[in-house]
């Protein structure tokens, strides 16, 4: 996988991922927001997960799960697209959004300083709280020697 | 037969006000949010998930709070809610290997590397009501702060099966030319069913259902000698190629909870163990778990194994499994059966009646 496609796919994880609130407070933080038409969406879905058996297996389905999808043109042209879990319209148009304005030289280096890079490292921060929580629950079980030899 | 009844409207109407009053209860009582459910009643939203087979914790907490905490209620929304909704497509399958772990136990080696992370979990409580929680005591609910440690980063967390395959004594998971599965949501049950369209039977089945043929299995209907190999639950991230795009992205992350199974061992100078697997939505231990044993147990045939049990028969495990269906078949008896059970006691009286006269005329 080519460079730029591997950012554009970790960024549109990164807004997935994210909070709504977040998203939408960088959206309002924007000097000058551009303009835009939706073109497909935002609309709610269905994606089945899928899995392994055994993890390494060959594949089954687990079972659906909601996801809203979302794309849009700015007035450039630049299409933005949005995948996003859950029923989250506005989730997903500002994803479909910020997706778009992401590709727009004019914006992206702006957008990764300011929202992209704080979005990855709130994720990292988050991960490593999670592993800490639960890190005191971690046992050592230790086997009794039985008396009878 | 069920034949269709016209009228009742009114009652109906009047059924379904009293539904909405009782779901209500005492209304100076505050009304439950489905931000408190899906928080605070999180297992029940895991359940209505799991079995209700659609991932989406807001969608299950209104439905457990519609069905008044009727968790096959509950199910039953969102299986219907479900067909609602466009497919999009299906997802790259899932790493569990690469899950964020909230918990992780052995119960096959003691030192298991990444160590053994109990997690939030009822093993080990004593089984005591709380009466904190009823809101008597001081700091209700609340588990306080996790103790200082040090912010290393999370230990990695080898899969205990890989590690008895390493040393070849585990069978392996066969992937052959990885076809395409079968998918229950878009073609019928079909006999016998391969090991994807079981593993998405058990997916989707009653919990409940699915206890007790496992535990049917471990009182000797159909033995299959299981150890926990690895039991894992946390967060796995979903990816998806959307078509557009051409190329995968993650569109979330779902809470699972994993269980394999380290069962009898086939051969003899190349004797390996063999594999029962569980997967669930949620936290979902005691399912996952039995949906290992199921899976272990209907894995007979492909192993040679004597039929003995209910739980290694295909047919009876599968058709029986989902609670949805199963509701449905036995609560319609419930509705008018009035002119079946006319044709019925038109044919009883008439049996009656023809013995009588018959005797009658004996008796002449």
């Amino acid at each position: 996988m080519s460079t730029p496609l591997t950012r554009r796919s970790q960024w549109m994880g990164v807004l997935a991922l994210a909070g709504t609130e977040r998203l939408q407070e960088a959206w309002d933080a924007l000097a000058a927001p551009p303009e835009y038409n939706l073109v497909r969406g935002p609309e709610t879905g269905l994606v089945m997960v899928r899995a392994r058996s055994g993890n390494g297996g060959r594949r089954f389905n687990l079972g659906e799960m909601t996801v809203t999808r979302c794309s849009v043109n700015l007035q450039g042209g630049i299409m933005g697209h949005a995948w996003i879990s859950g029923m989250r319209p506005d989730h997903a148009r500002l994803a479909a959004l910020f997706d778009a304005m992401l590709q727009d030289p004019q914006h992206s280096d702006e957008l990764r300083r300011t929202l992209v890079e704080p979005l990855l490292l709130a994720r990292k921060e988050h991960l490593a709280r999670r592993a800490h929580e639960v890190r005191p629950s971690r046992v050592d079980f230790f086997t009794l020697v039985r008396g009878e030899d | 037969m069920y034949v269709a009844v016209k009228g009742g409207e009114k009652a109906i109407a009047e059924a379904h006000r009293l539904l909405a009053s009782e779901r209500r209860g005492d209304p100076s009582v505050p009304e439950i949010s489905l931000e408190q459910i899906r928080e605070q009643l999180s297992l029940s939203v895991d359940r209505v998930m799991s079995e209700g087979s659609l991932y989406d914790r807001d969608l299950a907490a209104l439905a457990v709070k519609q069905a008044r905490g009727d968790l096959m209620e509950a199910i039953f929304l969102l299986r219907a809610y479900r067909t609602t909704l466009p497919r999009f497509g299906y997802s790259h399958p899932v790493d569990t290997s690469r899950m964020h772990i909230r918990r992780r136990i052995s119960a096959t080696f003691k030192d298991v590397p990444g160590g053994q992370v109990l997690g939030p979990t009822f093993d080990y409580t004593h089984r005591l009501l709380d009466w904190n929680l009823g809101g008597k005591g001081p700091g209700s609910g609340l588990g306080g702060p996790a103790p200082e440690t040090d912010m290393e980063p999370p230990a990695a967390m080898p899969r205990v099966l890989d590690v008895l395959g390493r040393e070849g004594i585990m069978e392996n998971e066969d992937r052959g030319d990885d076809p395409d599965p079968e998918d229950l949501t878009r073609e019928p049950l079909t006999l016998p069913a391969g090991r994807a369209m079981r593993l998405q039977n058990l997916a989707r089945a009653d919990e409940g259902f699915l206890l007790a043929m496992g535990y049917s299995t471990q009182r000797g209907f159909g033995t299959t000698h299981p150890f926990v190999g690895e039991i894992r639950m946390g967060e796995v991230e979903v990816e998806f190629t959307p078509e557009e795009l051409g190329f995968p992205v993650t569109i979330g992350e779902i809470t699972l909870t994993e269980c394999e199974t380290v069962n009898q061992f086939i051969g003899s100078g190349d004797a390996r163990f063999t594999r029962g697997y569980g997967l669930t939505y949620g936290q979902g231990e005691r399912k996952a778990m039995s949906m290992a044993l199921v899976d272990r147990a209907l894995r007979a045939v492909e192993l040679g194994e004597e039929i003995k049990g209910p739980a290694q028969d295909g047919e009876f495990v599968l058709y029986h499994s989902d609670n949805v269906e199963a509701s449905g078949f036995v609560q319609h008896l419930k509705l008018p059966h009035y002119v079946d059970f006319q044709s019925e006691l038109v044919l009883i009286r008439n049996l009656r009646r023809a013995e009588r006269e018959e005797e009658g005329s004996h008796d002449s």
